[in-house]
């Protein structure tokens, strides 16, 4: 540890290595989707680690074992240092997945990225049908410039994920969205339903599917797999369902501070996306190594181990299986990081999520309610 | 996979890539936002997918380094029609 912070590890705690490393480059970003899982008041943090500040957290946390690097933010492409960062990145043996809504994106970007050594690039997209993706975008191009680049990363050799956030507005169209990747050519295929973080939980009203569009979008994408499979078609479909409509939590992030480490623009260091809203002081790194971060700061330490579980988890046989779900969905659904997820039917909490599978039901927000991620909108926030 | 397939070249998939990670103590397969930790055997196959090597002669080489092995011509294309069926190499 370095000579600045005192150690919290936990005795007879040892955490695996950081394996995925997820650079949030910015939260600039040209794109205004209403389930942005960036915090809500991004617009208090404009601070950006410079280039030599990146690639020096690239190569510590290398040094601990990281092997995956993704390049998020907001969008990565408004950094001008995109190339030189992937150089660095890959010259360390990072896999490096550069994580883009396509905005920001051209043939010779492209070329140039892959000269730099780029492994994989993932688009995301809002929607299979123009209209609703732009509405959801907040921008009248962005479909057309998604296929037009989609189109552009297969060309030049790279593999290709294609990512769609679902929600109770487009997943109902999950066929049309299928067949759209499989014929850009997608080697992977995201259908990750709305998890509630961020902006997302802030819109949960207008976002979350009943438990009829998701079972139908389920059986739809399973008969796809079934096709597919049948032909030897390479393509992968992975379909994430959202916690809301289980009995047990998700064991998010695979356990906190245990393979997943996240660096924000500003350099502070979390263990999930969604963390800074906890109560926990997390450590950033211009002030300590990664080394320290990973292994003995308070807040990577916080919630490893059972120690810190009340009841039910405490005593509940499945603890080591689920960690008792996700901190961030207990801390804004309970007031509580430490309890049990509510998505957990044995939580004294459970109710909130049967009230808000009630809502899918009968009280959902239209499209036009939704709340945009922008500048504007998160300054309000911020100031409230 | 069968006899027929001996002088195909097997190569990694395009977004493959088999590497050793000192920090984990084996070798792994790194695909787009994954990893697969390889163990000792399923590694010493995959070192051998070098885009040069066809089937028949990585199977020779690797009977010839281990020849007290048993059955080891058989787990090797066992092994190659597993990474196949995966869609981490393809045999050209």
């Amino acid at each position: 540890m370095d000579g600045t912070g005192s150690s919290f590890a936990k005795p007879g705690y040892e955490p695996g290595p950081p394996l995925w490393l997820l650079a949030e480059l910015t939260y600039r970003c040209p794109l205004q989707c209403p389930y942005c899982s960036n915090p809500l008041d991004f617009a208090k943090h404009h601070d950006e680690l410079s280039t030599a500040e990146w690639i020096e957290v690239f190569r510590q946390a290398r040094a601990l074992g990281a092997a995956q690097l993704g390049f998020s933010g907001g969008e990565p492409l408004v950094r001008q240092d995109l190339a030189e960062l992937i150089g660095a990145a890959r010259g360390l043996g990072y896999y490096t997945n550069l994580i883009t809504s396509g905005i920001g994106l051209t043939e010779a970007r492209i070329a140039s990225f892959a000269e730099a050594g780029l492994d994989h690039i993932q688009i995301s997209f809002q929607a299979a049908d123009e209209e609703v993706n732009n509405l959801l975008a907040g921008s009248r191009k962005a479909f057309a410039q998604k296929l037009a680049m989609a189109r552009a990363v297969k060309a030049q050799g790279y593999p290709m994920v294609l990512n769609f956030v679902t929600h109770r507005h487009n997943i109902d169209d999950i066929d049309r969205i299928i067949a759209l990747c499989v014929e850009l050519e997608a080697d992977f295929v995201e259908l990750a339903t709305c998890q509630f973080y961020g902006w997302a939980e802030l819109n949960r009203a207008g976002l979350l599917p009943t438990r009829a569009q998701l079972e139908r979008a389920e059986r739809i994408t399973q008969q796809w797999r079934e096709r597919l499979a049948a032909r030897n078609h390479p393509c992968k479909l992975i379909f994430v369902t959202p916690d809301y409509y289980e009995e047990r939590p998700k064991a998010c992030m695979n356990g906190w501070g245990n393979l997943f480490l996240d660096i924000t623009p500003d350099g502070t260091a979390l263990p999930c996306h969604s963390a800074r809203q906890l109560p926990v002081a997390f450590p950033n790194v211009r002030e300590h190594s990664i080394e320290h971060i990973w292994r003995h700061s308070l807040g990577f330490n916080h919630f490893r181990g059972d120690d810190w579980m009340p009841e039910p988890c405490r005593s509940c046989d499945e603890k080591e299986r689920d960690f008792g779900g996700c901190r961030c969905q207990a801390f804004m659904l309970t007031g509580d990081a430490s309890n049990a997820d509510p998505v957990c039917s044995k939580s004294a909490h459970h109710g909130v999520i049967l009230a808000a599978r009630q809502e899918a039901e009968t009280a959902a927000q239209p499209l036009d309610q939704l709340q945009y991620r922008n500048e504007r909108a998160s300054r309000l926030i911020a100031k409230a | 996979m069968n006899d027929d397939e001996l002088p195909k070249v097997p190569t990694f998939r395009r977004g493959y890539r088999f590497q050793f990670e000192p920090a984990q103590g084996c070798h792994v397969l790194l695909y787009p936002e994954g990893m697969i930790k390889l163990n000792e055997s399923a590694a010493l196959i995959l070192e051998q997918v070098d885009g040069q090597q066809s089937v028949g002669q990585l199977t020779d080489a690797l009977a010839e380094r281990f020849p007290e092995a048993p059955g080891l011509r058989q787990d090797v294309m066992e092994f190659l029609e597993v990474a196949r069926g995966r869609h981490w190499i393809e045999l050209r």
